[in-house]
């Protein structure tokens, strides 16, 4: 049995209101609201979000590769999984690739895990879909796209759903599409590519399953798809036979919008989380095609419930001020220009010391027991010298010691709240805290690590994006 | 390990007024101070044997060719040094020790700073790539303040303040920075504020505001130094000064990652005052001093640095602000100058005008007579670079020369 071993999610803490948006530009534009990735967040974070997710209660040297899935990889040229797999501390002797440019990336790398499992090449395989799309102000995506990711632990033990089946279906179509060097994205006409598209494509690699494997909507317990808006995703389900009180999964339109490749996983792991054993659940996918799957829930999904998923992350959220905060977190506009000098930092700066910055290792001296970060030669607590054991830091929670505010700070999104946070179990670390509210920090507070971007690097003289873990409130 | 005390002596000091000055540039700054040493001193560029300049970090210069340049000083052996805000008492130090090793008779030592041409406030380019570049440092360039902060946040919470009370005591001491400042004529700041203006005054990092906050400006201060025995040659009626400690403590560097490590005392501060009390011979400071001149980049650094110094007891410093024992007329005068705070702070330049007001209150030259001390003996400068767990720090201990033998 192939299939799906653990899942996660992940949701940005931020949500942009449709009420906001219509205010700005003075038109109705419906009602709920989408989630925002903050100025420190981009597709490779959320992505080791989902992952850290998925990987509760899973020893992380057990996975043997990892495919991330994404329209939104923040390079042109250069792996964005092979970042997540350092983040996540899972080993370097793994496959990593990104699947990318289709938002049905996404099964494309579930496929591509599963053949890699079946023919024995892998036992575990992590598949990460992650997304942070960027909509033209005032365009048609702008109300609706939204930031987010999931991840599947695929295996071929321990499988709490199994994938028993698939069809796929492969078509040129032009319906969203980016070339080289477009910032937003083009569309012909929406009218068009629904009749055409989503509402043609789709069904036909479900219809095509349902043949293959003589099933129809009824032996589903639940239909888990794609569809860019609510209207067509309603429409697909009538047209497949679906109830949609029943059957359908609730689509995420009107609490995190549309997700892109991260759509129709985010969609699944919330379908998991009420799932029983025996379910039957169909999962399919879209873009340039489309990818249909017959999952079947088992025994063993109620040994992965304590995720914060779909549920914890939708429950856990802060609204977004304003539409001057949302330009400068999804750095919309062009700023005021600077005379600070650039910072620069150096790659073999971050590269000698990748461990500690991507999986976040501290060290404890062998002489005096203290665990500390960063790395040193020489202990800071009892001067001995070279005697340290690599500890992972990044799954410790902590207490808040002290704090401060700087409203002055270079930072995108001000203030910047410094903090020094005292790790259970020991070590201390200084950061800066992230997904805060303001008004509400105190002495003591617990908080917990993020993986996010750091603003030293690629928007100033190094080019790269620099990576760290930062503090924040525990999430929930 | 033989003691500095009393082994070298500065006889004569000059220091530019601290501000703005968009019409000066570095020349024109160590030429002015240098210029008032020299005369005070009674000596030329040619006297000069030897010289100690102090700044940060700065685009327009590098080496001790900035001085050598400036004064046109002749083939002489120029040492650069850097310890950040903490860089004047690093020359002192440096020039001092040249003497005490008889290598040289006459030196200068000299810092200065030229912030204004940055284009930007604050301190800004001394960071970039300079110290930790992911970790810790970079995401809050020219963030000090939030540095100290953290300082002040925890001490509020370790004594007990509530965050007003806390800001209302730090408050008192900028309050009192800005009498002494408004009274100096060389002070950069020389309004007087109300505590009710600090606590409405706009936060930098909370929980400090704009007037917890010192101005970073241009300056310079030299002073010409000498072996004490030939100090009479130059200052016949004895109206020079001794330096009786000169000590340096520069701290392993990641206090603030030690779980033992509170914010509330600052450890560097505690080790040089304890090298400087020993080599000066001194027991209880608060007592033996006439005066200190204290790092107050903020006035929680004053605050922490007065009881890391042991001149207050740790946590007491509440009782000495509201009792007024850290005023002119109090039991241990801090900041007689106007401090950082308000007479401004060009970072190489403090730790000299630190020493500087000393000098001027024991000649009974106090610029404004209004500020002068009475029965000056002995005082201490604290200079101090980097943020709390991350410290040099820098004291010299300075008074009244040893009767003549």
């Amino acid at each position: 049995m192939v299939g799906i071993v653990s899942y996660g999610a992940y949701i940005p803490i931020y949500r942009l209101s449709r009420d906001t948006l219509a205010s700005v530009w003075g038109k109705p534009l419906g009602r709920g609201e989408r989630a925002v990735a903050s100025a420190d967040e981009d597709s490779i974070t959320l992505a080791v979000e989902a992952v850290v997710d998925a990987m509760r209660g899973f020893d992380r040297a057990t996975v043997d590769g990892i495919y991330l899935a994404s329209t939104t990889t923040p390079y042109r040229e250069k792996q964005s999984a092979s970042i997540v797999r350092a983040a996540a501390d899972f080993r370097e002797d793994i496959f990593s690739a990104d699947f990318s440019n289709s938002v049905r990336s996404c099964t494309n790398a579930l496929t591509a895990a599963l053949h890699a499992i079946k023919a024995g090449e892998a036992k575990r395989v992590m598949v990460v879909a992650s997304d942070c799309r960027l909509p033209a102000p005032n365009s048609d995506f702008e109300p609706i796209f939204g930031d987010g990711s999931a991840a599947f632990l695929l295996g071929s033990s321990d499988v709490a759903v199994s994938i028993d089946g698939s069809f796929s279906v492969s078509s040129e179509f032009h319906d969203v599409w980016r070339k080289e060097g477009d910032k937003y994205h083009w569309a012909w006409e929406d009218r068009f590519i629904k009749d055409e598209g989503y509402q043609k494509i789709l069904p036909q690699a479900v219809q095509g399953l349902f043949k293959k494997f003589n099933l129809t909507a009824k032996d589903f317990a639940k239909a888990v798809f794609y569809a860019p808006d609510s209207r067509t995703h309603a429409a697909i389900a009538k047209s497949l036979g679906f109830d949609a009180k029943t059957q359908v999964q609730v689509p995420l339109f009107d609490s995190v919008g549309d997700t892109g490749t991260a759509l129709a996983p985010m969609t699944l792991v919330a379908a998991l989380e009420e799932a029983k054993a025996g379910d039957k659940i169909l999962f399919a996918s879209y873009g340039d095609g489309a990818d249909a799957y017959i999952l079947t829930v088992t025994d063993n999904i109620e040994k992965v419930r304590d995720r914060r998923g779909m549920k914890g992350h939708l429950a856990s959220k802060m609204d977004l001020a304003n539409y001057g905060v949302y330009l400068q977190m999804r750095d919309i506009m062009e700023w005021a220009p600077d005379l600070r000098p650039k910072r620069r930092s150096p790659f073999t700066f971050v590269w000698r010391d990748r461990k500690m910055f991507y999986a976040l290792y501290g060290q404890k001296c062998r002489q005096c027991s203290q665990i500390q970060y960063p790395k040193q030669r020489v202990c800071i607590y009892c001067q001995a010298r070279d005697d340290f054991e690599e500890i992972r830091l990044s799954d410790k929670q902590g207490k808040l010691f002290t704090y401060s505010i700087d409203e002055r700070a270079r930072e995108i999104i001000l203030p910047l709240v410094r903090v020094v946070v005292d790790l259970e179990g020991g070590g201390r670390y200084y950061s800066s805290l992230t997904d805060r509210d303001v008004d509400n920090i105190e002495i003591g507070m617990p908080l917990e690590f993020t993986f996010r971007l750091v603003f030293d690097g690629y928007k100033e003289g190094s080019g790269f994006r620099n990576y760290l873990w930062k503090a924040r409130p525990i999430r929930c | 390990m033989e003691s500095l005390k009393d082994k070298v002596a500065i006889v004569g000091m000059g220091c530019t007024p601290f501000g703005e000055f968009w019409d000066k540039d570095p020349v024109d700054l160590i030429v002015d101070a240098a210029t008032e040493a020299y005369e005070d001193a009674g000596v030329t560029s040619k006297d000069i044997q030897a010289a100690w300049v102090g700044y940060t970090s700065q685009d327009t210069a590098m080496t001790g060719i900035i001085l050598a340049s400036a004064l046109q000083l002749q083939f002489i052996p120029v040492t650069r040094v850097e310890n950040a805000c903490g860089t004047g008492a690093e020359t002192f130090r440096g020039a001092a020790l040249g003497l005490a090793s008889k290598t040289y008779d006459v030196v200068l030592a000299l810092g200065w700073e030229k912030m204004k041409d940055a284009g930007f406030g604050g301190i800004g380019q001394a960071y970039p790539g300079k110290w930790h570049p992911v970790y810790g440092a970079a995401p809050e360039v020219g963030g000090a303040v939030a540095r100290y902060a953290l300082a002040a946040t925890k001490y509020f919470s370790r004594y007990g303040l509530s965050p007003e009370e806390g800001k209302r005591l730090l408050a008192q001491i900028s309050v009192k920075s800005h009498y002494n400042g408004s009274r100096n004529p060389k002070a950069m700041l020389r309004n007087r504020i109300t505590v009710e203006q600090v606590m409405n005054a706009p936060i930098i990092a909370w929980p400090l505001g704009l007037f917890d906050c010192c101005g970073v400006c241009d300056g310079a201060s030299a002073a010409i130094m000498c072996r004490t025995e030939d100090a009479w040659h130059f200052r016949p009626n004895g109206d020079f000064i001794t330096i009786k400690a000169s000590a340096i403590a520069c701290g392993p560097g990641w206090g603030k990652e030690r779980m033992n490590y509170e914010y509330t005392t600052w450890e560097e501060t505690e080790a040089a005052a304890k090298q400087a009390y020993a080599m000066a011979g001194i027991t209880n400071p608060r007592k033996e001093l006439s005066l200190a001149e204290v790092h107050d980049c903020f006035s929680v650094a004053e605050m922490i640095a007065v009881e890391s110094m042991g001149i207050c007891e740790k946590g007491h410093a509440k009782d000495d602000i509201d009792s007024g024992a850290w005023e002119q007329g109090g039991e241990i005068p801090i900041n007689v100058s106007g401090g950082l705070k308000a007479f401004g702070h060009p970072a190489g330049a403090s730790g000299g005008r630190e020493v500087y007001e000393f000098y001027k209150q024991f000649q009974g030259k106090a610029e404004d007579s209004s500020r002068q001390l009475k029965d000056v003996k002995m005082g201490l400068a604290h200079n101090q670079g980097g943020h709390p767990g991350n410290f040099v720090c820098g004291i010299t201990i300075i008074g009244e020369p040893p009767s003549r033998s």
